[in-house]
């Protein structure tokens, strides 16, 4: 479970996010959505400590954030961002193992490990000793992945995983990724802007705006019950993507 | 490999080196300054105190009287030729000496001591080309009043000094203005060639006749004496009496006409120094003595030796220090801003007052020449470093600290691989420009290709001049080579390939 208490962060002027207070549940995902700017990716960033708010805690499965503990609990989550966040000067494999190493791995436990994520993933082996270069965008995030999952956190954390794919690659791997979150059983915080995206993946969808939460819940929740005006114009806003789904 | 392996393979490199270097001690160390009359009067002394077994060093062809008395001073040469009026006007020009007669004693304040003079009176003089001044009638200093736009170029010395340039203007009420300070051998080509009208001469210099020039007669007698003597330190009196007795014998010895003979021969004829000193030691002082005869190859070994000695331990100093200098710069921003000014502003310093600047600290040869050289290479690393390591993505930074590695481990498996290639491009900007820059080492007695390069422009022989210019362009170009070779041991190969699809 993660707990996020009264987290408020400003960039001078601008309040990025206004005492937010967000319970995360353990082993289900939960979509953070909302227009661009409204703070889904600060609270992201919050959690695993890049961001350090100006006022309110991050507590992880009980465990207050703090800069003693910060590179401990890092340990614990796995992070994947847009563009996959790949080393250049490690390959493919090197990317994945790069903590299980730094951590004193022996060579096959890291080795076995290796061989259970590409199944997981579906990412090529005989890709594992290629450069992130010299791969594609799809198996990047694939490999992005791997490398969020090698020490096995409770926690993933994925900001826009599929935002920079094209639209097959993406509808593949967006079922891939459900399997995994499923199979996993792990607690999935993914942000979004996509109404879509976040009905397929969200057993609670938060929707934010300016910083503040507008509404969470599930996504007939959000259709049937809407808070806000803002509810029904974001979720109309993307009408076609939800159609397209067709499952709610 | 890891590159931050690499300082301490350079550190390696630098106690290895050193084991290597010849710093025994000589016993008598002998200087001279840069042009040809003081080299070969270094020369006669070095064979004279070898003729009586010590052990001579003979550092010559030094940047300026500066250094040279600085390292008599701290030790560093033992004795030197020198001239009563530069040491009046220059060295204890704040004494305001007007009687050369005290000499001795103001010296011995500094624990020099001075020699009888040595016969002949090098003064300054001022010339022109002879048939200019027939056709303008000049004759004498203060005919020159009379024409206002004359061009005169004198060298640097002479533009400075207590009776140089300023106050022989204001005693002769000169009124020219186009008055250049440059090199004095290349004083002599600027007239030969009309770019000048006017110089400052030595009175004993061989180029006089050489170029056919008019000496103008100091007709207000504004010039001092500048009788040729040696100054030592009083303590080579007791080091070695012997050597010193008969380097002593030189006193009251050379005749102005031989002194300009030997000038001669060393300028026009060509012949080396040592064998010009030796000449003369046979025939007026009846001493046998064995001139150095050094051939090409052991010269531009010895050269090359001194040169690589220069450039490898300043370079690998620099890179151990900038490295870290460059992360420090990265990881705080004010420091950064501090530490890249500093470095900043000793780029801009021009190397050869670097090098003067290093003498009172470091005295002369090797290690001021180090320590100069190193400081100039500096900024070129630490800016490759801080700009390699500013440019990795937000990205790929915040995924590493996300992973949850240390600062530490960060640099060292990320941030240092990644901004690898721009660290290594600084050292190889660092070492080319370190290359260039030792040649200038000569100057304060650290030897290297700088070392023919002065030669061959004191002897106007171009040849020499290529000696060592063309070893230190090669050794830039290899050192580069190396270098770029060097990217595909340290660079990681994910960096080094193309995008494929």
């Amino acid at each position: 479970m993660i707990n996020l208490i009264n987290i408020s962060k400003s960039y001078g002027e601008n309040h990025a996010v206004r005492s937010f207070d967000l319970t995360i549940e353990t082993a289900e995902t939960t979509v953070l959505i909302g227009p661009s700017g409204c703070g889904k990716s600060t609270i992201l960033r919050t959690i695993i400590g890049l961001i350090s708010p100006d006022t309110g805690k991050v507590n992880i499965e009980g465990e207050a954030l703090s800069t003693a503990n910060l590179v401990s609990l890092r340990q614990k989550m796995g992070y994947v961002i847009q563009e996959g966040g790949l080393f250049p000067n490690l390959s493919a494999e090197g990317n994945v193992f790069l903590m299980a190493r730094y951590l004193g791995w022996d060579k096959d436990r890291i080795e076995e490990r290796i061989d259970e994520l590409c199944e997981l993933t579906k990412f090529p082996k005989d890709a594992l000793n290629r450069y992130p270069i010299q791969i594609s965008g799809g198996q990047r995030q694939r490999l992005s992945l791997m490398r969020a999952l090698m020490l096995d956190p409770n926690i993933l954390l994925l900001d826009e995983p599929l935002g920079a794919l094209d639209p097959l690659i993406r509808s593949e791997l967006q079922q891939d990724l459900k399997e995994i979150f499923s199979t996993l059983g792990k607690t999935v915080v993914m942000v979004t802007h996509d109404m879509g995206e976040a009905a397929f993946f969200g057993d609670k969808i938060v929707l934010i705006k300016d910083g503040q939460i507008i509404q969470e819940g599930n996504i007939s929740d959000l259709i049937k019950t809407p808070s806000n005006p803002f509810v029904t114009t974001f979720i109309n806003a993307q009408r076609n993507h939800l159609e397209i789904i067709g499952d709610i | 490999m890891n590159l931050l392996k690499i300082p301490l393979i350079f550190l390696i490199i630098i106690c290895v080196s050193c084991t290597f270097s010849d710093d025994s001690e000589k016993e008598i160390k002998v200087g001279s300054k840069k042009f040809t009359e003081s080299v070969i009067l270094g020369e006669i002394i070095s064979q004279l105190a070898a003729s009586e077994g010590a052990e001579v060093e003979y550092r010559k062809e030094l940047g300026g009287t500066r250094v040279l008395w600085n390292g008599l001073l701290n030790g560093d040469i033992d004795i030197y030729p020198e001239y009563t009026g530069t040491i009046t006007q220059e060295i204890l020009s704040n004494k305001n000496i007007t009687d050369q007669s005290n000499l001795p004693e103001e010296l011995a304040q500094y624990g020099i001591a001075i020699s009888q003079p040595l016969g002949f009176n090098n003064t300054y003089a001022i010339g022109m080309k002879r048939e200019n001044a027939a056709k303008l009638g000049i004759k004498t200093i203060s005919d020159l009043k009379n024409y206002p736009d004359l061009k005169f170029g004198f060298s640097n010395e002479f533009m400075n000094r207590g009776d140089g340039w300023p106050s022989l203007k204001s005693a002769y009420n000169l009124p020219q203005q186009n008055v250049t300070g440059l090199d004095h051998d290349l004083a002599y080509r600027g007239l030969e060639s009309g770019h000048i009208d006017a110089i400052d001469l030595y009175s004993t210099d061989a180029d006089i006749s050489y170029y056919d020039l008019k000496v103008l007669k100091d007709d207000k007698k504004h010039f001092e004496d500048y009788f040729a003597v040696l100054l030592y330190r009083k303590d080579l009196e007791k080091k070695n009496p012997q050597a010193l007795g008969t380097i002593l014998k030189l006193e009251q010895s050379i005749p102005e006409q031989k002194m300009v003979e030997m000038n001669a021969a060393s300028k026009i004829d060509g012949l080396s120094d040592s064998v010009i000193a030796s000449n003369y030691l046979k025939e007026t002082l009846l001493i046998n003595t064995n001139p150095v005869k050094e051939t090409f190859l052991s010269r531009l070994y010895r050269n090359t030796l001194q040169h690589l000695f220069l450039v490898v331990i300043s370079l690998s100093a620099a890179i151990i220090v900038s490295i870290p200098l460059g992360i420090l710069a990265y990881k705080n921003q004010k420091v950064g801003h501090l530490v890249l000014g500093i470095v900043g502003v000793i780029q801009t310093l021009p190397s050869l007052a670097l090098l003067v600047f290093m003498i009172p600290f470091f005295g002369i040869g090797a290690v001021p020449a180090i320590v100069a050289l190193f400081l100039y290479s500096l900024l070129p690393i630490v800016r490759g470093t801080y700009t390699g390591l500013k440019d990795i993505s937000r990205d790929i930074q915040e995924s590493a600290e996300a992973m949850g590695l240390t600062p530490f481990a960060m640099l060292r498996l990320i941030e240092i691989p990644i901004a690898s290639r721009s660290i290594l491009s600084g050292i190889k900007t660092s070492a080319v420009i370190n290359v260039g820059t030792a040649t200038l080492g000569a100057l304060i007695g650290a030897g290297g290709y700088g070392q023919p390069i002065l030669t061959g422009i004191r002897l106007d022989n171009v040849g020499l001049i290529l000696e060592g210019a063309i070893p230190a362009a090669v050794m830039a170009l290899l050192v580069q080579g190396l270098f770029d070779l060097s990217e595909r041991i340290l660079v990681p190969k994910g960096l080094r390939l193309k995008e494929n699809n």
